[in-house]
C-alpha cells in the first residue's frame, strides 16, 4: 500500500507547510520503496505539488469539504485512497485528522514529528516532548502508522519528476459542522509556517511602538509575534502569543526584542534554527539561548537594524 | 447537561526537565506537578456553565494515585465529582481509549478537554475520544456558547478564526479564549474545604494496548555561546543574518 500524504490547505490554496508534508512522504516513500499519492480537498491549483516529488495527486472537490470537520475529512481520505502510512501537517487540521484516521485505521499515530524516521521497520522517529524542553524517539507498535509533521521541522525539498493528476468523489456520513464566519488572524505570513518571526514583548513598552516590529517583519517576509504578557495585557491578539501555553515555532530565524526569555517562551522558541536576541539587560536570559545578540535601547537597535538591512538589499 | 472535563496532571511550566540518566524515562524528582494550563481554561468554562445552565460537572483524570491532588484541585474550583482510571497513561491511544469508555457509560453531552498537554504534546487526544463516541468535535476552541443541544463555537484553525455550530453531544478541546486568564478559578477555602468531601471515584482500566513504545528521551542539543554584536557595529549583526541566518 502506498505512501498517502494530506494537502492543508486554506480558501482552495495550498497552505506552505504541505510542501513540507509531501517532502517527507516522498522520503518515506523512497525508503520503502513504496508509491506516494498526494490528497488534495477543494485545492483550485495543484500542480506546485509536482515540484516536490508529487507525482499521483488526487483532488476531491466536495461541498462537504467545505467547513472542515476532521471526521468528514478523515471519511473522505479514506474514501479516495488507502495507504499504508499516512503523512500530515502537525496543525489544528492536520492532527485532527490524523487522530480520527489512527482510530479507524487501529494505527500508530505518532505526532509532533521532528525528523525522517531511523528505521522504517519497525517504524521508529523522534519527536517534540514536554514543549520542546525534550526530545523522545519512539517505535510504532504496528504497520499502520499516521504521522503528524511538526512545520519547519523537515523542510520542503524539491524534487524532480512530473506527475499525474486526477480527480476523485469522496464517500463521507455526512458533515455536522456549519461554519458561520471566518475571519483571518494571521498577518500577511502564517505565524506557525513561517521561515521568520519577529517577535517583541514588554521591553516595548506599548501597543503604539509595534510599528518598527511591523517593519522588520515586512522588510524580510516575516510573520509578527509576541510575549504571553503582551498578549495578556491585551497589546497585542492572542493569536500572536508564542511560548508553552501559545504557539510553539520552529522558524529558521527567530527575532526577540525586548523579551527577556522566560523558560515558558524559550520551550516555544527553542527550535529556532537562529535567534537574534535585541534586549538592553544584558542578563536577560534569552542571551543564553541566542545565536546572535545586541544589548542596547531597542528603540534606537531596531530602527538603525531596519536601514542597515534597507541598505544591504538596495 | 452533563460536562465531562478531562484533566491531566503535567509539570508545572517553570519547570526544568530532566530524564533518568538511561534515558529512558522522564525523572520526576522535584517537579511539581499542576492541572495541564489548557484543560484549566476548559474546566473554569465547564463552571461557568455549571452556573448559567445547570449543569453537572465531572473531573477525568488517567493516572495513579499521585494523580490525585490536581482532581482534588478540581473540585476545589467547583466540579460536582471526580472520577480517576487507575491505570498507566501510556500513550494517547490508551489514555483515549479510557476517556471514550467513561464518555459512553456516564452518557456525557459536553467532554472539554485541553487542546493540548504540556507534557507529551501530542494534542490528539480529544479527537480520538470524539472518533471512539462519534460525538461532534471541535478542536482549538477560543469561545464556547450552549444553548440547550445547540452549541456556537469559535476555533482557531492555523491562521484564521472560525465561527462554526453544531449540537452535543460534543468534545471540545479548548485554549485560552474559552475563558480569559483573568477569569480562571482560584480555589477558595470553602472550596478546598468542600473538595475534601466530594466523590472522587477510582475506576480500573478498560483493555487498551498502547501503540508506542519509548525507545528513549533526549534533550535538544544546546545552543553554542551567543556572538554578542555591539548596537554600534549593526553592519557586522547584517552580515549574519544575510550569511549565517540566510534572512534576506
Amino acid at each position: 500500500m502506498s505512501i498517502i500524504a494530506f494537502v492543508d490547505s486554506y480558501q482552495k490554496k495550498i497552505k506552505k507547510s504541505a510542501f513540507e508534508v509531501v517532502s517527507y512522504a516522498k522520503n518515506i516513500a523512497d525508503q520503502s520503496g513504496k508509491g506516494l499519492k498526494v490528497v488534495a480537498f477543494n485545492v483550485d491549483d495543484v500542480s506546485e505539488l509536482e515540484k516536490y516529488g508529487a507525482t499521483d495527486i488526487i483532488k476531491v472537490n466536495d461541498a462537504q469539504l467545505d467547513a472542515f470537520s476532521a471526521k468528514t475529512y478523515a471519511e473522505a481520505l479514506l474514501s479516495v485512497t488507502e495507504g499504508s502510512i499516512y503523512v500530515l501537517s502537525h496543525s489544528n487540521m492536520g492532527s485532527s485528522i490524523g487522530a480520527f484516521l489512527s482510530i479507524k485505521k487501529q494505527a500508530t499515530l505518532i505526532t509532533n514529528v521532528l525528523s525522517i524516521p531511523s528505521s522504517m521497520s519497525p517504524f521508529t522517529v523522534k519527536r517534540k516532548s514536554f514543549s520542546g524542553k525534550g526530545i523522545m524517539e519512539v517505535t510504532a507498535a504496528t504497520d499502520q502508522i499516521v504521522v503528524t509533521v511538526m512545520p519547519n521541522s523537515f523542510g520542503a525539498q524539491e524534487a524532480a519528476g512530473t506527475g499525474s493528476i486526477s480527480e476523485a468523489s469522496a464517500t463521507t456520513s455526512g458533515n455536522t459542522i456549519t461554519v458561520n464566519s471566518i475571519a483571518e488572524t494571521s498577518g500577511k505570513v502564517s505565524l506557525k509556517e513561517a521561515d521568520i518571526v519577529v517577535s517583541g514583548g514588554r521591553g516595548l513598552k506599548g501597543p503604539e511602538n509595534w510599528g518598527m516590529v511591523e517593519e522588520l517583519a515586512d522588510l524580510l517576509g516575516a510573520a509578527t509575534a509576541c510575549s504571553k504578557p503582551v498578549a495578556d495585557i491585551g497589546w497585542r491578539p492572542h493569536s500572536e502569543h508564542v511560548g508553552q501555553t501559545g504557539i510553539a515555532l520552529a522558524p529558521n530565524l527567530y527575532i526577540a526584542i525586548g523579551i527577556s526569555g522566560a523558560i515558558q517562551h524559550l520551550a516555544g522558541v527553542n527550535a529556532s534554527k537562529k535567534i537574534l536576541v535585541i534586549n538592553n539587560d544584558p542578563e536577560a536570559p534569552f542571551f543564553k539561548a541566542a545565536d546572535y545578540g545586541v544589548c542596547g535601547d531597542a528603540f534606537e537597535v531596531v530602527p538603525a537594524l531596519i536601514e542597515k538591512i534597507k541598505a544591504a538589499k538596495a | 447537561m452533563k460536562i465531562l472535563v478531562c484533566i491531566s496532571s503535567v509539570p508545572d511550566t517553570t519547570s526544568k526537565i530532566n530524564f533518568t540518566t538511561d534515558g529512558k524515562e522522564f525523572d520526576k524528582n522535584g517537579i511539581q506537578f499542576i492541572i495541564n494550563p489548557m484543560d484549566e481554561f476548559s474546566l473554569t468554562k465547564a463552571i461557568f456553565l455549571q452556573a448559567s445552565a445547570g449543569a453537572t460537572v465531572t473531573v477525568l483524570g488517567v493516572g495513579d494515585a499521585s494523580i490525585e491532588p490536581v482532581l482534588r484541585k478540581a473540585l476545589a474550583i467547583g466540579a460536582n465529582d471526580a472520577i480517576r482510571v487507575n491505570g498507566t497513561a501510556i500513550d494517547s491511544n490508551f489514555v483515549a481509549a479510557q476517556i471514550a469508555k467513561v464518555v459512553k457509560e456516564g452518557a456525557y453531552d459536553l467532554v472539554l478537554t485541553g487542546k493540548e498537554s504540556l507534557d507529551y504534546n501530542g494534542g490528539v487526544i480529544p479527537a480520538m475520544v470524539a472518533a471512539h463516541t462519534d460525538y461532534n468535535f471541535i478542536n482549538a476552541c477560543v469561545g464556547l456558547e450552549v444553548d440547550g443541544t445547540n452549541v456556537t463555537a469559535d476555533r482557531d484553525l492555523d491562521g484564521s478564526r472560525e465561527s462554526v455550530s453544531f449540537t452535543l453531544p460534543a468534545v471540545v478541546a479548548g485554549q485560552k479564549g474559552i475563558v480569559e486568564e483573568k477569569d480562571l478559578k482560584i480555589p477558595n477555602m470553602r472550596g478546598i474545604m468542600q473538595a475534601r468531601s466530594k466523590p472522587l471515584n477510582v475506576v480500573e482500566p478498560t483493555d487498551a494496548s498502547a501503540s508506542l513504545t519509548v525507545v528513549g528521551y533526549e534533550k535538544p542539543v544546546a545552543k553554542s555561546a551567543v556572538k554578542m554584536v555591539s548596537p554600534d557595529n549593526l553592519d557586522e549583526l547584517v552580515t549574519l543574518l544575510r550569511e549565517d541566518a540566510q534572512a534576506f
